[in-house]
């Protein structure tokens, strides 16, 4: 019984926490998007209403296309560089790499942003000669609609990937190392290793992956907001939808509105990670 | 070492396998740090050198203190306090994360109680909520309460971290024996003194590598700030970067006068928002790899 109160002493303050911005806020969420201004009840008019505004289309679009590329990149590479990088032998490299993978990390947020301006912006990028290559002679072609979600997937596999990988390489240490040594005796090769050994092992962390990059993918706003600041507009201040819900918010004073987007960008990641979560077995203990 | 390489190539796959292995690195080692390296150095040049120049020759010590001085002397010296602001917001959500999110973490994976499910799924779902899609919700909710503006609708807020709730359970559950805790149990520790003195000297690397992600998150953190803080007097640095872009004629033609800033400023404004969070992790590296393997298996 002491034991069990002791258990309540631990959560108490992560529960608090959890109530007031997590539980409290999505209520809320919920109680503004089926009202409207006046705190009347609404019922779905809110919900149709944005999605017949004629940006949403396209920012789920964008948003989705964005997502798409950005995941696959995420699942396929990380797992390879995290197996491929935890079979270098020498030390001192193995770590190196690692670093070097991490490193942008650090530059989240609108830092990341802003170095990726200079590399896109062709008159000052050091990538500017492979740009004009494609043809790309200007900073307004570079961003061009039909780049933007490619753009957004590189940006955000440069700064996120590495961190992903550093957690894969201590999970595949935490393969035991004595199967790795009877399968290799075994006669098994190293791709047969990381295939039946490595990445079933590794499964948990890759869905677990998939499902933060898919919660923080479809938050999609600072890759857009500053590359529409900083193109005077070229990509519009409503090319995602929590730009839309921004928006919405702050510049309709449309709270409701907001909040009828918020929860749909919600249902829509909980739906698909409800995938990861079972398929990936991340909540099996031992 | 020979022996073992040896061992390892073995296989099928043999030298190819290796070349490849090493072209995929050589590939991925240039796409994660040529973008920085050039950073670093286009905050030593001017900004005529900056377009003319060789993209990779460093620039001079005397332009990269001119941009230096151009940085910090816009708006009398505002990215000072947007530094200052940045600390305060994540070095105070970084101290309740860890005093909340540990002993949950570790009630959650090892202990038995009443809700201990419900509140693993809540983590999880939660957790999966985009971070921005309750920042209009919770904005409204400090509105009523009277905190839009102050530091505490910003690190509060942060400070809500399931990730590291999420990240502790997971170390507590696979890498801590339970035997281990029913053996000082039997030995007459209370629950308490089982946390304190047994779980949580072997959870240093889970505390480091909460308190990491927390900073990390807090610093780097965008979207929160932009909506709870009106004044520029209480931007983190994140968001007064926003402020230097709306002054660079290169980005915004419009803002061509006496406020303006040139590239090279920029990159180093970019660079300093990042060097707390990189000087954290170049130090906590070890401990970090340490917090990822410690399981008990060897390196």
């Amino acid at each position: 019984m002491r034991a069990v109160r002791t258990s309540y002493l631990f959560v108490a303050l992560y529960t608090a926490l959890t109530v007031a911005f997590g539980i409290l806020p999505a209520l809320y969420a919920m109680y503004l998007a089926v009202t409207d201004a006046a705190g009347g009840f609404a019922g779905l008019t809110n919900f149709t209403r944005v999605v017949g505004d004629f940006r949403f289309g396209p920012a789920a679009t964008h948003v989705a296309y964005f997502l798409l590329i950005w995941l696959v990149a995420l699942v396929v590479l990380v797992t390879v560089l995290a197996i491929v990088v935890h079979a270098v032998r020498l030390r001192w490299l193995s770590s190196t790499l690692r670093l070097v993978f991490y490193l942008p990390g650090a530059l989240a947020g609108a830092s990341s942003v802003l170095l990726w301006l200079f590399l896109l912006d062709p008159t000052a990028s050091p990538i500017g000669g492979l740009l004009r290559l494609f043809g790309l002679s200007s900073f307004v072609q570079v961003i061009g609609p039909a780049h933007l979600p490619p753009i957004f997937a590189v940006i955000a596999f440069w700064t996120g990937a590495g961190g992903w990988i550093v957690i894969m390489y201590g999970a595949l240490n935490n393969i035991s190392a004595e199967v790795v040594e009877a399968a290799r005796i075994d006669g098994a090769s190293a791709m047969q290793i990381a295939w039946r050994i490595q990445l079933p092992m590794l499964r948990k962390w890759i869905s677990y992956m998939g499902i933060m990059s898919l919660a923080a993918g479809t938050q999609l706003f600072v890759e857009p907001q500053l590359l529409s600041q900083a193109s005077n507009a070229v990509v519009p201040n409503d090319y995602s939808l929590n730009q839309l819900a921004y928006q919405y918010a702050f510049q309709q004073n449309d709270f409701n509105g907001a909040a009828a987007i918020s929860l749909l960008l919600l249902l829509v990641a909980l739906a698909l990670s409800a995938v990861f979560v079972l398929r990936g077995g991340l909540f099996e203990r031992d | 070492m020979t022996t073992a390489a040896t061992d390892r190539r073995s296989g099928v796959s043999g030298w190819s396998g290796r070349a490849i292995a090493g072209l995929v690195l050589t590939i991925f080692v240039f796409f994660f740090l040529i973008p920085v390296v050039w950073l670093l150095l286009a905050t030593t040049k001017s900004a005529r050198g900056l377009i003319v120049g060789a993209p990779f020759a460093p620039g001079r010590p005397g332009d990269l203190a001119t941009n230096w001085h151009q940085l910090f002397s816009f708006q009398d010296g505002a990215v000072t306090t947007w530094i200052g602001n940045s600390a305060m917001y994540a070095v105070g959500a970084l101290v309740i994360t860890l005093v909340a999110s540990i002993p949950a973490g570790y009630a959650v994976a090892l202990t038995e109680f009443r809700f201990r499910r419900t509140l693993l799924v809540l983590t999880l779902i939660v957790m999966l909520i985009p971070n921005t899609a309750l920042v209009l919700p919770i904005f409204l909710e400090l509105n009523s309460v009277g905190l839009i503006g102050s530091p505490l609708s910003v690190i509060l807020p942060l400070s809500f971290f399931p990730f590291g709730v999420y990240l502790t359970y997971i170390y507590f559950s696979t890498s801590i024996p339970r035997d281990l805790l029913a053996a000082a149990r039997i030995d007459g520790c209370s629950e308490l003194q089982v946390f304190t003195r047994v779980a949580l000297p072997l959870a240093a690397p889970i505390v480091a590598l909460v308190a990491f992600f927390s900073f990390v998150q807090s610093w780097n953190n965008f979207y929160l700030p932009f909506v709870m803080l009106p004044s520029s007097d209480g931007y983190p640095i994140q968001v007064g970067l926003t402020s230097l872009l709306a002054s660079t004629p290169a980005f915004n033609p419009s803002s061509a006068g006496g406020q303006s800033v040139q590239l090279p400023t920029l990159a180093l404004a970019t660079v300093i928002s990042v060097l707390p969070v990189l000087i954290v992790f170049l130090f906590a590296q070890r401990f970090l790899v340490a917090g990822m393997t410690a399981g008990g298996t060897k390196e």
